[in-house]
């Protein structure tokens, strides 16, 4: 492999031009990143998905009693909007979500925050949570159930936790690898405890506190889930289980595409805040 | 007197009480000043010492006294303990033990080899670290290294050179009386080390602190100092004044036999002093 190759600068395309304009315009990607980003390229794979099935189901590949077609889902989601019972449903599961994910996300911090600050919270708070982590939320759940009941606080209770974890654990990462050449060089400069916190510590450890409200996102949905299948009276997943016993598979769908519309939203809200808050940071996908 | 890990004696601030008739005097020479940092017999050991019987300690007695407004530079083999001695003064060594008397004045800052800014603050914010109400103090240093206008960028944003100069504007904006700097230009290229040494000058003919530069670049100490010194062994082995006229160019005869000395007390073969 001898060839002579022109240095990169010299190279010039038929579009390259010489004009400031064309230069101004020029934008390279890194050689070894993953390339330029494509527009819309979340949408690529759905569609895709989406094309495949409505193909499926107008061909009758799909059997309709397995899998009811795109249109006859839209269609349902349209009746259930118009009697009123997708917004209640909705309501009560978002409801429980969102509480469960800020006291989830109240909790994990605090705990993070008290043992990564201080060597007896880490040696009270780091090893039950540890432990709990190996744990799954829903493997608590029968506990949960006799202690608190089939209410809506065994729910909320059971997304807590199933939070809490995950915000706990890279929240407390996120602190306890922040440089130590930062903390001498707060010593250095008179930083006062609080100042430390402030400055040093919490912005140090955002970037792990927002990995952790992903899984948390994630995790808060997928105990919704689980926890309105068992004996609701409302909620997405108490639609979906009824729908289950009189076989309407185009309601189950509609309820799988809810889960799916919510959980990939929000988790595109934190990345969206993700992106504003840790604008400082360069990284491969920028 | 402030409490020291390893049975250090540290007395901060007590230079800076007795001081305040002289810098009024402009007329006075760094040979008169009063002293703003005094080092006495200066024993430094990393680990444990009970442990560690075997374990020889790196500053074996360290003497040394720098004037106000005094640029000293500390030159010395890798590893020789100056990063030891300098740490010392900046009150970081939590993990050595050893004896001695350091006093150093009120107000130290300390300029790092990396520029150790925090990569999430905003230049300007990193400049004021610390401080309170001192944006236009900031603002003001920052124009003073060359960077008047960049208030707003990350540190990412900026070229090493630009890096360091933000960490030098962070050390002034604190009006030190001390300015430590541990191979501040180590990893620059040459030309920016040109520029920042002309910058560096001209900063400490304004701000007047006493200086103590670590460094391993012979011309560099030659060129900046008032005095250089030299670890090696545990002790300063040499005091050299720098006693050159205008402005100091490696051609000078004079600059050449101070390098010559220097290099023969380091330890380094005449003819591979010239690079
Ligand atoms: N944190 C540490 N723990 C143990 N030994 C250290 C530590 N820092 C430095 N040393 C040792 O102390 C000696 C002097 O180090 P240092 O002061 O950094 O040298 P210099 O800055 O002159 O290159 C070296 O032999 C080094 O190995
Ligand atoms: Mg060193």
């Amino acid at each position: 492999m001898s060839t002579l190759t022109l240095p990169r600068a010299l190279h010039t395309g038929p579009h390259s031009g010489t004009g400031t304009a064309a230069a101004a315009r020029r934008r390279t990607t890194r050689r070894l990143g993953p390339g330029r980003p494509i527009r819309g390229s979340a949408a690529i794979g759905l569609l895709t998905l989406l094309v495949v099935w409505s193909v499926g189901s107008l061909t009758g590949f799909i059997d309709t009693r397995t899998l009811s077609a795109p249109w006859t889902v839209v269609t349902t989601a349209g009746d259930l909007i118009a009697d009123g019972r997708l917004q209640t449903n909705l309501a009560v599961s978002a409801q429980r979500a969102f509480l469960g994910l800020l006291i989830g996300i109240a909790v994990g911090t605090a705990l993070a925050l008290v043992s990564g600050l201080s060597r007896i919270g880490e040696a009270f708070i780091d090893g039950p949570v540890q432990v709990k982590r190996a744990i799954p939320s829903l493997a608590l759940l029968p506990l949960l159930i006799l202690w608190l009941g089939i209410g809506e606080p065994m729910k909320v209770v059971t997304i807590t936790l199933g939070v809490a974890v995950p915000v706990y654990i890279h929240t407390h990462n996120g602190l306890r690898t922040i440089d130590a050449r930062y903390v001498e060089l707060a010593e250095t400069v008179g930083l006062s405890r609080w100042g430390f916190v402030t400055r040093v510590i919490l912005p140090g450890a955002l970037p792990g506190f927002l990995l952790g409200l992903r899984f948390a996102v994630t995790a808060a949905w997928l105990s919704l889930v689980v926890v309105e299948q068992i004996n609701g009276t409302a909620g997405i997943g108490y639609m979906m289980e009824l729908a289950r016993t009189y076989g309407q598979t185009e309601i189950i769908v509609v309820g799988l595409v809810l889960y799916g519309v919510l959980g990939y939203g929000s988790d595109a809200v934190v990345r969206l805040v993700q992106r504003r808050a840790l604008s400082w940071r360069r990284t491969l996908a920028d | 007197m402030a409490a020291h890990p390893g049975g250090l004696t540290v007395v901060a601030g007590a230079v800076a009480d007795a001081v305040d008739t002289v810098t009024t005097d402009l007329t006075s020479t760094i040979d008169d000043a009063p002293a703003a940092v005094v080092v006495q017999d200066l024993v430094r050991t990393y680990g444990v010492p009970t442990k560690t019987d075997g374990e020889t300690p790196v500053l074996l007695g360290v003497d040394l006294t720098i004037r106000q407004g005094e640029f000293v530079a500390i030159l010395g083999r890798s590893g020789s303990g100056k990063s030891t001695l300098l740490r010392a003064l900046a009150g970081l060594d939590h993990d050595v033990s050893g004896s001695g008397t350091v006093v150093v004045p009120e107000r130290v800052s300390v300029v790092f080899q990396d520029s150790r800014l925090l990569p999430w603050a905003r230049v300007l914010d990193n400049v004021t670290l610390g401080l309170r109400h001192a944006d236009d103090l900031g603002r003001e240093r920052l124009a003073e290294v060359g960077l008047a206008g960049r208030e707003r960028a990350w540190p990412t944003e900026l070229s090493g050179g630009e890096q360091q100069r933000v960490s030098l504007a962070r050390s002034l904006v604190r009006e030190p009386q001390l300015l430590l700097a541990d191979e501040p230009f180590g990893a620059l290229d040459a030309l920016t080390r040109i520029r920042m040494h002309t910058l560096l000058r001209e900063l400490c003919a304004r701000h007047r602190p006493a200086v103590l530069l670590v460094t391993h670049d012979v011309d560099e100490a030659i060129t900046l100092a008032d005095r250089v010194v030299v670890l090696d062994s545990g002790r300063i082995s040499l005091h050299l004044p720098v006693d050159l006229e205008g402005t100091r160019s490696a051609a000078d005869p004079g600059f050449a036999a101070l390098r010559a000395r220097l290099l023969d007390a380091l330890g380094v073969p005449p003819t591979e002093g010239t690079e």
